[in-house]
């Protein structure tokens, strides 16, 4: 089909949207619009895991992200009753402000991901990298040290978060 | 190539017709039974014993008075219960039916897709679930509708945290598989996993009740508080697919049951009983009577749902959060360290 494989072309359509979800979560003035775009982009990303072949990441993707995580951020904003009337008004330099930092924080993200297009991805040789008995393999064998240093991290904001979030503590 | 693609278009049609028919004939059975349990008759006027009870209730639905409110978000408002049924349909591509059937030396698994990681897939789809849920009961602008909403996401966040410990140690158990497939595979030396994973089980049992929002979890649409929850503001059919969906959700999540800790299509005996019927591994009387086998495991498990049902009150708010998180994800997490101590005695672990 016009000189591209089937996986070329998933690859784009998959990329468009995820594009095109991601910019409506930006733009869309209702939050509960956004949190729902970010889940259709979530949904977008997992299936480039898919056709990374890396069931488990993508399947995981849905689990933590979409189904966890984005539940978490509905919940909040549906209990908070946001919507157009209590966006909070900014003046015009604040926003000319955001748009330079954010345009400078852009530049930077594309200067360096420049360079990565030499960095060979498939270090382990094969493309089934991202099946979880690989997976598991490298997690809890090469990497087990950074592993488990990350739950500590995790532990140790769960625990804040609980510490700031109660108003006396005993 | 095109034999493969009409056999997994069948296999899906039927499961998708298997999981509608269930639905509405599980509707007639929880009437039936209540009735069994009250003490009183059920329903008994459409047709013999009730039998054509669903399609009236069908037909009702369809020619209902379909109402929008004029305030809600009305894109939102019609996809939430497509979204919902569409979710509770998905799961059930997982489910092997019954043992491979080969046909002229080819294989073909009664399972819609073998995911390999089949076990991550279904925690995944459950959660989200509730989004159909949310979103409904968002896009009503009703209080009822979103206080019912806010309390099934809360409730579904709780409870898949016991439901996902207990699984892991299921996958302990079962030699670090995670393909459903295999997982029921296992169990036909006659050893179900409920002999393993007892504790497991029963925790299984209430988060899956607790996930389908059944009774005496059903606080999304407690009626005495809310009205009629995130569906309040539904009606005609679109009532009718929610309520559709917690059917098939039950029937999904007492099949996912039967398979990972009764063993499926395995029975105890059965090698003996194919041995002596002469039958040959493979043959389309072993994948029926199979089907059957599981079959049955599921409905008895559909009876039990609805048993607990008109038996049990209904829990109150703060009951469910303390039942969710001080005692079903200590029991899960203390569940996960007796699974790892056993195995590791019984040689099946390696560091």
């Amino acid at each position: 089909m016009l000189g591209y494989t089937i996986t070329q072309w998933v690859f784009g359509i998959l990329s468009f949207l995820a594009i095109m979800f991601a910019l409506m979560v930006v733009f869309s003035r209702n939050p509960v619009n956004s949190v729902l775009y970010l889940v259709l982009t979530f949904f977008c990303i997992a299936g480039h895991y898919l056709v990374l072949n890396a069931q488990f990441l993508a399947v995981v993707h849905i689990a933590v992200y979409a189904g966890a995580i984005m539940v978490l951020f509905l919940f909040v904003i549906m209990l908070m009753n946001l919507n157009q009337d209590t966006e909070p008004q900014k003046t015009t330099i604040s926003k000319i402000i955001a748009g330079v930092i954010g345009g400078m924080l852009l530049l930077v993200l594309v200067g360096v991901l420049k360079g990565t297009e030499q960095i060979q991805l498939s270090q382990y040789g094969h493309s089934e990298i991202g099946l979880v008995k690989n997976l598991g393999n490298v997690l809890f064998k090469e990497f087990l040290f950074p592993f488990e240093i990350v739950s500590v991290l995790l532990l140790a904001a769960l625990v804040g978060a609980i510490m700031i979030g109660k108003k006396e503590i005993k | 190539m095109a034999v493969f693609l009409f056999y997994k278009s069948l296999l899906c049609l039927a499961v998708f017709a298997v999981s509608l028919g269930i639905a509405a004939y599980s509707t007639w059975w929880e009437r039936k039974f209540a009735g069994l349990l009250q003490d009183r008759w059920g329903p008994s006027r459409a047709g013999w014993w009730g039998l054509l009870q669903p399609l009236a209730d069908g037909g009702k639905m369809l020619f209902k008075e379909e109402i929008i409110p004029n305030v809600s978000n009305k894109f939102l408002f019609v996809l939430a219960p497509g979204l919902f049924i569409v979710t509770a349909i998905m799961a059930g591509v997982l489910i092997p039916w019954a043992p491979d059937l080969v046909i002229n030396g080819v294989s073909y698994p009664m399972q819609v897709a073998d995911i390999n990681v089949g076990v991550i897939f279904l925690l995944g789809v459950t959660s989200i679930g509730v989004y159909g849920i949310m979103i409904g009961g968002w896009s009503s602008n009703n209080k009822y509708s979103l206080l019912g909403a806010i309390r099934a996401s809360a409730q579904m966040i709780s409870y898949e945290l016991a439901m996902g410990i207990s699984l892991i140690a299921l996958i302990i158990a079962c030699g670090g598989t995670l393909s459903f497939r295999e997982i029921v595979g296992m169990q036909d030396a006659g050893v179900a996993n409920i002999v393993l994973q007892p504790l497991g089980f029963i925790i299984f049992f209430v988060c899956a009740m607790a996930e389908t929002n059944r009774a005496p979890f059903d606080l999304a649409e407690c009626e005495t508080e809310l009205v009629g929850g995130y569906h309040t503001e539904y009606s005609a059919f679109k009532l009718g697919l929610f309520l559709f969906a917690e059917y098939i959700n039950m029937f999904v999540s007492s099949a996912v049951m039967a398979g990972f800790y009764f063993g499926g299509y395995n029975f105890p005996f059965s090698a003996e009983l194919y041995h002596m019927m002469g039958l040959e591994p493979g043959s389309w009387m072993i994948s029926m009577i199979g089907f059957i086998a599981y079959f049955t495991k599921t409905c008895i498990f559909i009876s039990v749902f609805m048993w607990i049902r008109w038996t049990i009150p209904r829990f109150r708010y703060d009951q469910l959060m303390n039942l969710g998180w001080k005692t079903l994800l200590p029991l899960s997490l203390f569940n996960l360290l007796l699974t790892v101590v056993i195995e590791f005695f019984r040689g099946n672990l390696h560091f």
